[in-house]
């Protein structure tokens, strides 16, 4: 097929755009200088600061708090409503209602919450995050389990329930194995999607417990310490990995089937 | 998602959506959060032979304003343990505790206004003076601030007043007037930075004008908005925070600064109160009447009026303290060098002291929304 | 034959009673949920835009018209629509850069393929605040632009602070979710067509405006609206990038609950917002039925 030598500059701009600022902070985390603008030397002092600096991990602790917690409250609430949504209902509203978290601007689920919190007088903290948290959540594990639902096998079930077993026993036994893939692949993405998020842990976060995404918004706003560059990188340097890990398993996995 | 499957659910999404809107319409009824003020002033019973270690604490505060070691310097002199979050300006904090729900904090370092908000919307314990016998070091002047007059729900932790920060070798006249920060030299287009909190986002315009900081009148303050929305083309961008370091990068060359913040230790950086005169600010420590703490809350600003430690705010923030033990201690090289330490709180009180305005305070507000919403 | 029916009645109760069983046991949870955190909340915004403000926040219950009075004050509204007009300069610019990499991605082999898509995902993987602030070491007075351009005798320019870097910001920040709707839909092309196309002789820009672009609208939609949606409701970018004097609705937002505690007024600025976006969707799915 041909291709037009036009595309290949829009091409590799996007790429250029997108990698660029990213390679300024790769090479700036290890500047042995302080200024942001000039390269004195190789050093990995900002790592040993970063590591030093305790706002940084009680942040990631918290972090990998509300992301473990509102994962599995997602996982399990979620993939319990696209059986539910699947199986049990023909309404076109409650679909539109399982995904409206995730189509709905951050911005105002976050106030929406705020306000909520407010009303109902609770202590901020973690908790009120993971909560928060577990609504998105849920709308992504809901979507991506539904998706596999329509690709499985109805008539399993209903042999399993012709065979006499209860729609408890059907669920666990029949459909919930067949249902695995889609639900870790949710549970990633709802996993992945709180690490990062930042605009609704922004909000319903007490001023006690910052995520790392919340330390991270200081630490860019009360400006510049390259300390932020060596976080980046290492944060970088995890999701690559997580990425080439992936990749491996499912090459391996599609060989092995 | 099949784009199939997804096209088709985002009408039922906008249908939901809609329904909300109706659901609501009949729904509204629900009841208030911070708005009611306190029933009553009534202050806790304390027992000031609480074990403190018993108790732990947790305080906000500005960046960089106590020293980085503070939980283990209270740790080993009162046995709490202390938990120190930040907030990066007093809208800030004052957002967060105003929403009504419990926030866990016991200690909040605020402007002395809004201390004077938080006292009035019921959410600050009064002081018991018996448990902080360290509110002796304060100057006199500092025991009768207009916003909390014998400091029945607050303790000044820093003061000082706000002015121009510029540089010498960038500016070729020095500035002498808000008028030159608001309307700067061609050489300073596009190189000013100016405050976006409230009361000091107006703060230029109104002494420009010749106003009180503390007017409520709505044509001073149409006056104020406009002036400041003339002088919006030549900012380079609003900074409570990093205009030190602007200036010394050189991408500012003038900024409306706090007194303390301008680094005239650096070469080439002086700071200078426009001859149209200026506020006087105070920073103080509020215990919060949802405290669980409330012994060790008073333990530890008791902890933060030695002059030992209050003198380290003076050293490293380089703002003036209302301690005159820890003012009186400061090295003479370092008044030396920075020049706003030598202020005395006789000058200090030339500045116009900014008080909370009640209701009208919610005009500051808006003048500041819609004077940071102008193009 | 009466013990027959009897059983057949049972066996229709028991299969009506598990429905009623499965629904409440799948269902109920996870709507449980949704209606306590998400439509409550929902309705709690939009009733608090009709009253007035508490002076320390949280709201009075008297009913008032006056935060949609003061939306439409040319101060506000101009804001509202200065939104409208980053968020859509963002999506165009998204798109026009967009397509053609989605394209060229479509065509490689399939090893490369993948390589090029784990590529435009991979910066969505680092924290989002931490690549804005990138662009700032890169574009500020004494940035590395500067620098460079200082060595070829120009400038220096001030590139932060202003409209212009905003719309940078989203651009950089919501590409990828552009290119991936686009790749799907491109990918999905049967590649006879555009063959058939040419064959008859049309051109290659009438072979594109005629087959190519119609057929992958849907994915263009999908791109314009995964850009359009989170740049319009932005206040980080316009905050970091825009240096607090170019603003975006999401700011104003953001400063009624965090700042100037005027819930009300900030209910009424975030159904204005919602009010565009519902109008997006609908115009989205009317497209999609059409297409």
């Amino acid at each position: 097929m041909r291709k037009p030598r036009l595309l290949y500059v829009p091409f590799w701009a996007t790429y250029v755009f997108l990698y660029t600022p990213i390679v300024v902070l790769v090479v700036m985390s290890f500047n042995a200088g302080k200024s942001p603008y000039s390269f004195d030397g190789l050093s990995l002092k900002w790592y040993g600061k970063l590591a030093g600096n305790a706002t940084v991990a009680e942040g990631l602790v918290n972090t990998l708090i509300v992301a473990a917690g509102s994962t599995v409250l997602a996982t399990v609430l979620g993939t319990l409503l696209a059986v539910g949504l699947a199986r049990y209902s023909k309404s076109r509203l409650l679909d539109g209602l399982g995904v409206l978290p995730a189509v709905l601007p951050d911005l105002v689920l976050a106030i929406g919450l705020l306000v909520f919190y407010a009303m109902v007088k609770m202590t901020l903290g973690l908790h009120s995050v993971l909560l928060a948290h577990t609504v998105f959540g849920m709308a992504f594990v809901t979507a991506v389990v539904r998706t596999r639902l329509t690709h499985t096998d109805t008539s399993l079930e209903e042999a399993s329930r012709d065979l006499g077993a209860t729609p408890l026993t059907t669920f666990l036994r029949v459909t919930l194995p067949q249902l695995m893939p889609g639900i870790a692949a949710g549970a990633m993405l709802a996993f992945t999607l709180s690490i990062d998020e930042f605009v609704i842990a922004f909000f319903t976060a007490a001023p006690t417990t910052p995520t790392l995404p919340i330390v991270i918004y200081s630490m860019v706003r009360f400006g510049v310490t390259p300390e932020i560059n060596a976080l980046a990188t290492l944060l970088l340097a995890v999701s690559f990995t997580v990425v080439i890990v992936a990749q491996r398993m499912t090459r391996l996995t599609e060989s092995l089937s | 998602m099949s784009r199939a499957r997804y096209t088709r659910r985002l009408p039922a999404a906008a249908l939901v959506a809609g329904l909300a809107l109706a659901v609501s319409a009949c729904g509204g009824g629900s009841t208030d959060t911070a708005a009611a003020p306190a029933a009553s002033a009534s202050s806790a019973q304390l027992d000031p032979n609480m074990d403190l270690s018993k108790q732990s604490l947790t305080i906000s505060v500005w960046p960089g304003y106590t020293p980085e070691d503070l939980p283990k310097r209270v740790k080993d002199k009162l046995k709490t343990e202390l938990k120190v979050t930040l907030h990066d300006t007093n809208e800030i904090i004052m957002g967060k505790l105003t929403t009504g729900a419990d926030t866990g904090l016991d200690v909040a370092f605020v402007s002395g206004q809004y201390a004077q908000a938080l006292n009035e919307a019921g959410l600050l314990e009064p002081l018991h003076p018996e448990l902080i016998p360290n509110l002796a070091n304060l100057y006199p002047e500092a025991k009768e601030l207009s916003y909390d007059k014998g400091n029945v729900f607050s303790v000044p932790y820093t003061w000082g007043t706000t002015g121009i920060c510029y540089r010498t070798d960038l500016v070729k006249t020095p500035p002498t007037s808000w008028n030159d920060i608001l309307s700067p030299p061609d050489e300073a287009k596009k190189k000013v930075t100016m405050m976006t909190t409230e009361r000091w986002l107006a703060l230029p315009a109104v002494k420009a004008l010749g106003l009180s900081v503390n007017t409520k009148s709505d044509e001073d303050l149409d006056k104020v908005k406009a002036k400041l929305i003339e002088a919006k083309p030549s900012l380079l961008r609003y900074d409570d925070v990093d205009f030190g370091k602007r200036l010394v990068s050189g991408e500012a060359v003038m900024a409306e600064a706090w007194d303390g913040w301008c680094p005239t230790s650096e070469k080439n950086i002086e700071f200078v109160v426009p001859k149209e005169g200026s506020d006087l600010w105070v920073d103080t420590m509020v215990v919060l009447k949802s405290s669980k703490n409330k012994e060790a809350a008073h333990a530890f600003v008791n902890f933060i009026l030695d002059p030992e430690i209050h003198g380290w705010a003076a050293q490293n923030i380089l703002y003036k303290v209302p301690n005159k033990a820890a003012m009186d201690a400061l090295p003479a090289e370092l008044k030396e060098k920075n020049k706003p330490l030598q202020m005395s709180p006789a000058q200090l009180l030339e500045g116009e002291s900014i008080i909370d305005l009640g209701e009208d305070s919610t005009k500051f507000t808006r003048l500041a929304t819609e004077v940071q919403a102008a193009k | 034959m009466t013990s027959s029916t009897v059983s057949g009645a049972t066996a229709k109760q028991r299969s009506r009673r598990s429905r009623v069983l499965g629904r409440l046991a799948f269902l109920s949870p996870g709507l449980t949920y949704l209606i306590v955190l998400m439509l409550i909340p929902l309705a709690l915004i939009i009733s608090y835009a009709f009253f007035r403000r508490g002076r320390f926040g949280g709201v009075v219950y008297e009913l008032t018209g006056e935060n949609f009075t003061r939306l439409i004050d040319p101060i506000y509204l101009d804001v509202v629509l200065d939104s409208l007009k980053l968020a859509t300069a963002a999506t165009l610019i998204a798109l026009l850069v967009g397509y053609p990499t989605a394209y060229l991605i479509a065509q490689l082999p399939a090893r490369w393929k993948t390589i090029a898509l784990i590529a435009i995902v991979m910066p969505f993987w680092t924290n989002f605040l931490i690549r804005i602030y990138a662009w700032i070491v890169l574009l500020s007075g004494p940035g590395l632009v500067n620098t460079v351009l200082g060595k070829l005798g120009l400038g220096p320019f001030e590139f932060l602070y202003n409209q212009g870097t905003i719309v940078t910001g989203l651009v950089y920040s919501y590409l990828p979710l552009m290119v991936l709707p686009l790749y799907a839909a491109i990918e999905k092309l049967d590649p006879q067509l555009r063959e058939a196309s040419a064959n008859l002789g049309a051109r290659p820009a009438r072979t594109f405006a005629s087959v190519t672009l119609p057929l992958t609208l849907p994915g263009v939609i999908t791109g314009c609206m995964f850009v359009f949606v989170p740049s319009f409701g932005n206040f980080v970018i316009p905050e970091l990038l825009g240096g607090g004097r170019s603003i975006m609705v999401g700011n104003l937002i953001r400063d009624q609950f965090l700042k100037a505690r005027d819930w009300p007024f900030g209910s009424a600025l975030t159904l204005a917002l919602l009010a565009v976006l519902i109008v997006l969707l609908l115009v989205q799915a009317w497209s999609a039925r059409r297409a």
